[in-house]
C-alpha cells in the first residue's frame, strides 16, 4: 500500500482518486489551495445568477470522502522534491508520497494589456474569482457597465451572468464573428444574432488596447485598438481563453512546454509523477485527431479514469474516443460529436451541409469526407442528440447516407418536442444528390 | 445587421432582484383580492356576496397572470431561474417563513376550526368566507357551501392561474406545457366540476357520495369506509359502477399505465396534490433536501404510511363485513385471506424475480410485509369486529385521517411549501406515490436516460428536483435514473444545460445500467471496467 498524493481537487484529480479507491487500497490524499471540497467549476455561473447555492455545485457530500477514505487537505503546494519523493506545502508542512498526480488545472490568459491588474479587472476561473465578482459587480448600481474581453465559452457565460443582474455588457470579440475560431460561419452568425437579441453590446473584430484607471486605481474605461473608441465601465472581465497551470511543475524541474508534458501513460519525465486534466500536454499524437491540450471537463475526467488504472497496477495508455462537447449560449444549447471544422481549418476533403430553421434558433451542420462519403462530425444547436449513437456511428465509420437515414435513432430531445428530422433529411439528401452529379 | 453599431439595450431595472413596477402593480391587484377574502373571513362584506366573491377571485387571477406576464413575457423562452437563491420568498428568507406560517395557519383553521371560516354548524347558516361562496355553491350543486367547497374552489383556481404562470415560464418546453394543461384539466373537470354536478343529482331518495373519479385508493383512504360503500351500493347501478371502477382503477388501470409510462402518468399529469405542487409550488421546488440521510428517512416514513394505510383500510373493511358466507360471499375471513394471499403473492414474486433490482430496499419491503401479515393474523385470530389488537378500528381510521389525511397532506404538505419544498407530501407521505413508485422501480418501462458522457456535474438537475433526488449522482456516472420516488415532472431534463437527461419509456433490458467508465473514453477500457 502506497501513498498517492493528488495536487488539485478538480474533476481530473477527484476522478483519479475515486477510481484508485475502487481499484486499490492505497492511501489517498487530495490537496488543493482553492476549496475545501470538490465543486463543479462549470457551475460557477449558476451561483452568481442565483440558480444554485455554492453548496449545490458540490457533487459529493462531505461524508463521501471519509467513507471512501480519501483525505482532503486545503493548502497550496509550493514545491515538489521528486528526488526524496516529498512535497512542500505552503504552511511549511512536508508530505511524503509514493506516487504524485498533478491535476492543477488552468488559469485565465492575460496578454500583458496595460491596466490588466487594476481593481475591477478579473478573469473567471476559481471560486475566489466568483467571490470577487460578487464584490466588484453585485448589481447595476455599483457597476454601470461591464466590458468582457474575449469571445470564448467563458466569455459568453460571463456575459449571461452579468446580464442576469441587468448590468449592461459590452462584449469585445477579437474574431470577425463570435467563436468562428471553432464554428462554421453560418452557426457563428446565428450566435451573433442571439447575443445581440439579448441586448448585449457585441463588438466583433475588436481588440482591447488598454484599460484606463481612475484615481483610486480602479478601472474607469477601456480603449478599443481598432477604433480608438473609449468605453466607460466599472468592470472588465478577461476571458481570452485559459492556459495550463504549470508553475509548480516548472519550479520543481518537471518538463513543461505550454502544459506539463506527459507521454501516453500520462507520465511526466519524472518517475512516479503524473499529470492529468487541463494542465497536461500530450507529447505524442492522440487518436481521432485529438489535440495535445484540451481544457474541457470530459478530458479531465477521462484522464482521471485512465491514470487510476495505471496507478492501481494495470498500466494503460490514454486513448480518448471521438471528440464530443456541449455548451449553452444564453438559451441555445449546443452539442458536437466528431469533427466539424471552422472555415479556416476546414480541409478540402471535408464537406459540410447546413440546415437552419427559418425563424427559430435551431440549426445543424454535418460533415463528411468528400472522397469516401464517411460521416465525420455533427454540430447541433437547439437539438439534443444521443452521444451513444454518434459515438457508435463514428466507430463504425458509417457513411453520410446511413447517418441521414437513421437520424431518428440519434434524437434525444424531450418527449413531445417537434422533430425536424424530416426537413433535415429532405434538405440534406437533396444537397447530397446534387453533389453526386 | 451591422454588429459594430449596436448598442446595449439591456432593460435597466435598478433593483436587480427586486420587483419591477409592473410586477408590483399586478402583485397589488392580487393582494387586494386576497385581502378581500380575508376581510370576508371577518364578516366584512360591503356588497352582494356573489359580486364580492367574483371580484375577489378575479383580482387574484388578474394579479397572478399579470405578474407572470410581467416576469416572463419580455424575456426570451428558456430557463427562468435567475435570482431564485437570492429572493427571500424562494430561499427560506423572512418572506418564505411568513408565507409558510400563513399557509399553515390557513390549513389548521380549515381542517380543525372551520367555524372560524364562517361554517354554520348545527343547522345555522353560513357566515364569513364560507357564506361568500354560498351563491356559487348553490348555483353549482344546489346546496350551501361548506369549508371544503371554499377550499376546492380556491384550490382549483390556484392550479389554473399558477398553471398558466408555469406554462408561460416553460413556454419553450412542450412536455411541461402539455402535462400542466392536463393537470389543470383534471383538477377543474374531475376533481371539481364533475363531483359538484354529480351531487346535484342527489335527492332525498338518491344519494351518491362525493366522487373524484381520478382519486384512487390509497390516496382517497376513505374510499372503502362503510358509509361510503353503502351509499354507493344504495345508489344502484351508477353507484355500483363507480365502486367497481374504483377497484378496477387500483388493480388494473393503475398497474398498466404505470408499467407503460411510469408513475408520472398520475403524479405529474393527473393528480391534484401533484398539480398544486407543480403549479403554485413550483417556485419552491429547489428547497427539497437532497442529502442521503434524508433519503433514508424518506423511505422509512413513506413505507410506514403505506403499511398504516393498508392496515387501516383492511381493518375498516373487515369491521363491517359479515361472518356468514351464506348471506354474502365476501366474509371477514375470506377478505382477510384474500388480502394476505395477494400480499404474499406480490412479496414472493418480487423476492424471486426482482431481488436484484430491489437490492437495499428489500429490507423495507420485508419489514412492511411482515407487519401487515402479522396484523392480519391478529385480526383473524382475535376476530374482533372493531379492534385491531388494542386499537379500535374506528380510532385507527380517525387517527389515519387526522395524521395522514389532514396534518401530513395539508398542513405540512402544502403549508410548508416555502420551507421544505413543494412535494413534501408526495415524497414522504403519499401512500399512492409509494405504491406506484414500488411498481415504477420494479416493473415499468419508464426511466430517465442519461446522455453518455455529456454531464458536467453542474447540479442544476439535483437542485431543481422537487422529490429530492440527487439526479446528478446518476448522470455523472452515465447511469439511468430509475427511482421509485421520481414523479417524472421532467424539470431535471428541462434545466440541464447540456441536454443530458431524457424521460423515456423503453424496454426493461438495460434500464438499470451502472457504469464505471463513461462513454467517450477508450472503448477497451470501458469494456474492461464495466465487466469488472
Ligand atoms: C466558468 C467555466 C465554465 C466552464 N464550463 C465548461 C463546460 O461547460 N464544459 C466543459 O467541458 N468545460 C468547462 N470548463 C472547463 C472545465 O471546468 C475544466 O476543463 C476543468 O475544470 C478542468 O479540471 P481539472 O481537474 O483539470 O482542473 P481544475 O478544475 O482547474 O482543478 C485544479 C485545482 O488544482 C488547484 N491547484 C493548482 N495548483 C495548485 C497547487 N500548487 N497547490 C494546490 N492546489 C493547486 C487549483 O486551485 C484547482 O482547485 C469551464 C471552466 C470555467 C472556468
Ligand atoms: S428526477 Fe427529474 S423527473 Fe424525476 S422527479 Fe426529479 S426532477 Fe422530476
Ligand atoms: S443538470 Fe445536466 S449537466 Fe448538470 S449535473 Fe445534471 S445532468 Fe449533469
Amino acid at each position: 500500500m502506497g501513498h498517492i498524493v493528488i495536487v488539485g481537487n478538480g474533476i481530473s484529480g477527484v476522478t483519479a482518486a475515486r477510481h484508485i479507491r475502487k481499484l486499490s487500497n492505497h492511501r489517498i490524499t487530495i490537496i488543493s489551495g482553492e476549496s475545501d471540497y470538490f465543486f463543479s467549476r462549470t457551475a460557477l455561473m449558476y451561483v452568481y445568477m442565483g440558480h444554485m447555492s455554492f453548496e449545490n455545485t458540490q457533487p459529493y457530500e462531505p461524508h463521501f470522502w471519509t467513507k471512501n477514505r480519501i483525505d482532503l487537505k486545503k493548502s497550496w503546494v509550493n514545491l515538489i522534491d521528486h528526488k526524496d519523493k516529498k512535497i512542500l506545502l505552503e504552511n511549511g508542512e512536508i508530505m511524503a508520497y509514493d506516487k504524485l498526480i498533478l491535476a492543477t488545472g488552468s488559469k485565465p490568459n492575460k496578454f500583458g494589456w496595460p491596466g490588466q491588474d487594476l481593481k475591477g479587472v478579473q478573469g473567471l476561473y476559481t471560486k475566489q474569482d466568483l467571490e470577487q465578482l460578487e464584490i466588484s459587480v453585485p448589481n447595476n448600481k455599483v457597476c454601470k457597465r461591464a466590458v468582457i474581453i474575449g469571445g470564448g465559452l467563458i466569455g459568453i457565460e460571463l456575459a449571461e451572468m452579468l446580464h442576469s443582474r441587468n448590468i449592461p455588457v459590452t462584449f469585445l470579440v477579437r474574431e470577425s464573428s463570435f467563436w468562428n475560431s471553432v464554428l462554421p460561419d453560418s452557426e457563428s452568425a446565428v450566435l451573433n444574432d442571439h447575443i445581440l437579441s439579448h441586448g448585449i453590446d457585441l463588438r466583433l473584430s475588436a481588440n482591447l488596447k488598454e484599460i484606463h484607471s481612475n484615481d483610486q486605481g480602479a478601472v474607469k474605461s477601456i480603449e478599443i485598438a481598432e477604433t480608438g473608441e473609449i468605453i466607460p465601465c466599472d468592470f472588465v472581465g478577461l476571458t481570452a481563453g485559459v492556459l495550463p497551470q504549470i508553475e509548480l511543475a516548472k519550479a520543481s524541474g518537471i518538463a513543461t512546454n505550454q502544459g506539463i508534458l506527459v507521454n501516453r501513460f500520462l507520465e511526466t519525465n519524472i518517475e512516479d509523477v503524473y499529470a492529468i486534466g487541463d494542465c497536461a500536454e500530450q507529447q505524442d499524437t492522440l487518436p481521432h485527431g485529438r489535440r495535445s491540450i484540451e481544457a474541457v471537463w470530459y478530458t479531465g475526467r477521462m484522464m482521471g479514469e485512465t491514470v487510476a488504472q495505471t496507478i492501481s497496477g494495470h498500466k494503460i495508455a490514454y486513448k480518448p474516443g471521438h471528440w464530443f462537447n456541449s455548451a449553452k449560449f444564453f438559451d441555445i444549447e449546443y452539442q458536437t460529436y466528431g469533427i466539424v471544422n471552422n472555415a479556416l481549418n476546414k480541409p478540402k476533403s471535408e464537406m459540410q451541409m447546413h440546415w437552419k430553421h427559418p425563424e427559430k434558433n435551431i440549426c445543424i451542420t454535418v460533415s463528411y469526407d468528400k472522397n469516401d462519403k464517411r460521416f465525420i462530425g455533427i454540430n447541433t444547436f437547439g437539438i439534443r442528440m444521443r452521444h451513444e449513437v454518434f459515438d457508435r456511428w463514428l466507430n463504425e465509420q458509417r457513411s453520410i447516407e446511413f447517418v441521414l437515414d437513421h437520424f431518428v435513432e440519434a434524437q434525444f430531445d424531450p418527449e413531445f418536442f417537434h422533430s425536424y428530422v424530416n426537413e433535415i433529411q429532405l434538405v440534406f439528401t437533396t444537397i447530397l444528390s446534387k453533389s453526386n452529379l | 445587421m451591422n454588429y459594430q453599431q449596436s448598442k446595449s439595450v439591456a432593460i435597466v431595472n435598478p433593483d436587480t432582484y427586486g420587483l419591477s413596477t409592473q410586477q408590483k402593480l399586478w402583485l397589488g391587484f392580487g393582494m387586494i383580492g386576497l385581502i378581500m377574502m380575508l376581510l370576508a373571513g371577518f364578516n366584512v362584506t360591503i356588497m352582494n356576496s356573489s359580486i364580492y366573491m367574483v371580484l375577489a377571485m378575479t383580482l387574484i387571477s388578474i394579479g397572478v397572470i399579470g405578474y407572470s406576464r410581467a416576469s416572463y413575457n419580455h424575456k426570451k423562452a428558456g430557463i427562468k431561474n435567475d435570482g431564485v437563491t437570492f429572493k427571500s420568498i424562494t430561499s427560506r428568507g423572512v418572506l418564505g417563513w411568513l408565507t409558510g406560517i400563513a399557509l399553515t395557519g390557513f390549513y389548521i383553521i380549515l381542517y380543525f376550526y372551520p367555524t372560524f371560516l364562517g361554517l354554520g354548524t348545527k343547522g345555522a347558516s353560513n357566515a364569513g368566507l364560507v357564506a361568500l361562496f354560498d351563491p356559487f355553491s348553490k348555483w353549482l350543486n344546489g346546496n350551501p357551501a361548506s369549508q371544503w367547497f371554499v377550499y376546492g374552489t380556491l384550490y382549483t383556481l390556484a392550479i389554473i392561474i399558477f398553471g398558466l404562470k408555469f406554462i408561460l415560464k416553460y413556454r419553450h418546453d412542450q412536455y411541461q406545457k402539455l402535462r400542466t394543461i392536463s393537470v389543470m384539466f383534471f383538477q377543474l373537470g374531475f376533481a371539481f366540476l364533475i363531483p359538484e354536478l354529480m351531487s346535484r343529482l342527489n335527492s332525498d331518495t338518491f344519494k351518491l357520495p362525493y366522487v373524484d373519479l381520478k382519486s384512487i385508493w390509497p390516496l382517497n383512504y376513505y374510499n372503502f369506509d362503510k358509509y361510503r360503500v353503502e351509499s354507493l351500493i344504495d345508489a344502484g347501478d351508477i353507484g355500483l359502477a363507480l365502486l367497481i371502477f374504483s377497484v378496477i382503477s387500483i388493480f388494473i388501470i393503475t398497474p398498466i399505465l404505470t408499467y407503460k409510462y411510469g408513475k408520472r402518468w398520475y403524479c405529474s399529469w393527473v393528480c391534484g396534490c401533484g398539480g398544486l405542487a407543480e403549479t403554485a409550488g413550483d417556485p419552491f421546488r429547489q428547497l427539497s433536501d437532497k442529502r442521503l440521510s434524508i433519503w433514508k428517512i424518506e423511505r422509512w416514513i413513506i413505507h410506514s404510511v403505506v403499511v398504516f394505510s393498508v392496515l387501516m383500510t383492511t381493518a375498516v373493511i373487515h369491521s363491517y363485513l359479515g361472518k356468514d358466507s351464506s348471506t354474502y360471499w365476501l366474509t371477514k375471513s375470506v377478505f382477510l385471506l384474500g388480502v394476505g394471499g395477494l400480499l404474499t403473492f406480490i412479496f414472493a414474486w418480487v423476492m424471486i424475480f426482482k431481488r436484484e433490482a430491489l437490492a437495499k430496499d428489500a429490507k423495507y419491503g420485508a419489514f412492511g410485509y411482515f407487519v401487515v401479515i402479522l396484523a392480519l393474523m391478529g385480526l383473524f385470530v382475535f376476530d374482533q369486529n372493531d379492534h385491531l389488537f388494542f386499537f379500535k378500528t374506528s380510532e385507527l381510521r380517525r387517527t389515519y385521517g387526522f395524521l395522514i389525511g389532514s396534518v401530513f397532506s395539508g398542513v405540512i404538505g402544502t403549508g410548508f411549501y416555502p420551507i421544505l419544498g413543494s412535494r413534501v407530501w408526495c415524497r414522504f407521505g403519499c401512500p399512492m406515490a409509494a405504491i406506484l413508485g414500488f411498481q415504477q422501480r420494479l416493473f415499468s418501462r419508464f426511466r430517465i436516460t442519461t446522455n453518455g458522457g455529456q454531464c458536467i456535474s453542474c447540479g442544476n438537475c439535483s437542485t431543481y428536483c422537487e422529490m429530492g433526488i440527487d439526479v446528478r449522482s446518476y448522470a455523472q456516472k452515465g447511469e439511468n435514473i430509475v427511482r421509485s420516488s421520481c414523479v417524472g415532472c421532467g424539470v431535471c431534463s428541462a434545466v440541464c444545460p447540456r441536454g443530458v437527461l431524457k424521460l423515456e419509456n423503453g424496454s426493461q433490458e438495460g434500464r438499470i445500467n451502472p457504469t464505471e467508465v463513461l462513454l467517450g473514453n477508450d472503448v477497451d477500457l470501458i469494456k474492461l471496467m464495466n465487466q469488472q
